[in-house]
């Protein structure tokens, strides 16, 4: 276990030293302040909370921006050592593969939690200081869920990035399979579901498994998470036919699952090739 | 095999990649506290067997035991500091934040990495960023860390490529106080002049082959090179000198001046005297210049074979 933090401390350290940590809890509350002051204005006088709201937007939003900055710090995690050097002279000390992967699993995991809640947080403290009704107690559980739900769809995809990260030789490549990655689950996976939907007209097979293809990807699982898990969430966002007879565990399950299992891979991959 | 008092034991060592064999049947019983040097072309096979004395790369055949561990193993690595070929370090951090790091990853006391800056004289650079460090002191900074933890056994992979010769003399004084606590070495370099007269015995590898391991002086003699004498003469007297000697000399090279004779070396002193004790005006000086490292690598080792070249 000395061997996993000892490496989850240097990647924390290197976050904090080549400002990745900064950059992200910036553009974080960045993109969660506007939707705070600037999104919920048309709502000023519904009976939603303007949190509930900012939840909805948020999730809206975050399904873009984390995949893409979890990518970014998951691609290099390998193959970037291993083209540096540095990776043989690790391998070299009493470590285990295992290790490697989980203590800088941990590191990127605590860089991530960090950046979102501190990016996330300061749009719900801003909120709370503008609202003239202050939030109440359920829709700060429920933004506290909306945080850790995007936790988990980030460590998904840093997950996600490591299979890439250990798969392929050269970091050059394993920043464009990233690219392609985060094209196909976030934006072109939903639009050829959709497309797919409209073609069959919504019945048939697809119809009745739809649920199942929006939990093979971890960003739909997040935005079920999200929309599901949340009081007056799914009203807003129009998605109640989907969600209305599905419990918060199963997208939760699956967003576990989709930081477990590539991770697993990962290792798996890792532990059979050679320095 | 797992004979506590050899510090590395191969059988039968193999490692193939595809169709290519980068080790070939390696046998070798390194002694604990032995300096060995590992020779060998580019290709030849050392960075492999390194890896696989470390347990990163697994054999395709044969055994082996380090520190009378079974395969490389995280327990063996404990004992084992490694030094790679080009090293390199995480650019950011300052040579003592990446100097405790490895310390931590290797559970060295934390008082070992202000002593082994001291040690390799990196002290005053402690703090600087390791990418303002320069080829020599990356490679210093890299003997300190494969100095972590009192290892028992060191792997040094060309560790004195690139460092001027001030360096070089460091960087051996170093080496000699760690084979005096004991420690084994197994260094492999393609400087040879500096192997010389610093380690205790000499592998030679070509082509993955083990073709030679002995001390320099049973390398000499297995190679059966000639020592040579070069000759100073007088204008013109080059053949005279060398018809002196008798068959038993091979004219290597003449000026007019001077001329080098390859002698065997059972016949050396005979030679000699053929050529002092001629008549005054045939030979104004002479240097006797025994095999080099060098001549008996270019023996054993050869010159890599065109296949060899194109796999490595």
């Amino acid at each position: 276990m000395n061997g996993v933090l000892t490496i989850a401390g240097r990647e924390i350290r290197e976050g904090l030293r080549n400002r990745w940590v900064a950059a992200a809890t910036l553009i974080l509350a960045a993109l969660a302040l506007a939707l705070a002051l600037v999104g919920s204005a048309p709502f000023g006088a519904v009976e939603t909370g303007r949190l509930t709201v900012t939840i909805v937007s948020l999730s809206s939003l975050s399904i873009y921006l984390l995949p893409l900055i979890a990518l970014l710090l998951g691609f290099d995690a390998i193959v970037g050592e291993r083209e540096r050097g540095t990776l043989l002279l690790m391998l070299a000390y009493p470590v285990s593969r295992w290790q490697v992967v989980l203590g800088k699993f941990l590191g990127h995991a605590a860089i991530l939690a960090f950046a979102t809640t501190i990016g996330f947080g300061s749009a719900a403290v801003a909120i709370a200081l503008t609202a003239d009704a202050a939030p109440a107690a359920a829709e700060w559980w429920s933004f506290g869920g909306l945080v850790l739900a995007s936790i988990g769809l980030g460590l998904a995809f840093v997950a996600v990035g490591y299979v890439i990260s250990v798969a392929v030789a050269e970091r050059t490549t394993a920043a464009g399979v990233a690219v392609v990655v985060w094209l196909f689950l976030v934006v072109l996976y939903d639009m050829g579901l959709l497309g797919a939907l409209v073609a069959t007209g919504g019945q048939g097979f697809l119809g009745d498994t739809l649920t199942v293809w929006l939990l093979a990807n971890p960003a739909d699982a997040y935005r079920l998470v999200t929309l599901t898990g949340f009081e007056g969430a799914g009203t807003i966002a129009g998605l109640d036919a989907v969600v209305a007879d599905l419990s918060v565990a199963w997208p939760a399950l699956a967003l576990a699952a989709w930081i477990a299992a590539p991770l697993a891979v990962a290792w798996t991959i890792f532990s059979r090739k050679e320095p | 095999m797992t004979d506590t008092r050899d510090a590395i034991c191969l059988e039968g060592l193999t490692k193939r990649y595809g169709a290519f064999t980068a080790v070939d049947g390696l046998s070798l019983a390194v002694p604990e506290g032995e300096f060995l040097a590992l020779l060998g072309h580019n290709g030849a096979g050392k960075t492999t067997l390194m890896k696989m004395l470390l347990g990163l790369t697994r054999p395709s055949a044969g055994q082996l035991s380090v520190l009378g561990t079974q395969g490389g193993g995280a327990a063996a690595r404990r004992a084992v500091g490694f030094l790679p070929e080009n090293v390199s370090f995480t650019g950011g951090s300052t040579g003592r934040e990446a100097l405790a790091f490895y310390a931590r990853l290797k559970g060295a006391p934390k008082a070992q990495v202000a002593e082994l800056l001291e040690v390799v004289g990196l002290t005053d650079a402690a703090a600087k960023p390791v990418r303002t460090y320069s080829k020599g002191m990356r490679q210093r900074l890299g003997l300190a860390q494969a100095l972590l933890g009192d290892p028992r056994l060191l792997l040094l992979d060309e560790p004195t490529t690139g460092l001027d010769p001030m360096l070089r003399q460091a960087f051996f004084t170093i080496l000699k106080d760690m084979k005096a606590r004991g420690v084994t070495i197994l260094l492999s370099s393609h400087v040879l002049t500096e192997l010389q007269l610093r380690t205790d015995r000499i592998a030679i590898m070509r082509g993955g082959r083990l073709v030679a391991c002995d001390t320099l002086h049973g390398l000499q003699e297995a190679a059966g090179l000639p020592v040579r004498i070069r000759v100073r003469v007088p204008e013109g007297g080059a053949q005279r000198a060398a018809d002196r000697v008798g068959a038993g000399a091979t004219v290597l090279g003449a000026n007019g001046r001077s001329v080098e004779l390859g002698v065997p070396v059972a016949a050396k002193m005979e030679a000699l005297r053929q050529l002092s004790c001629g008549p005054d005006g045939t030979v104004e000086d002479l240097d006797v210049l025994p095999p080099s490292l060098e001549d008996v690598y270019a023996h054993f080792g050869g010159p890599a074979a065109p296949d060899e070249e194109t796999l490595s």
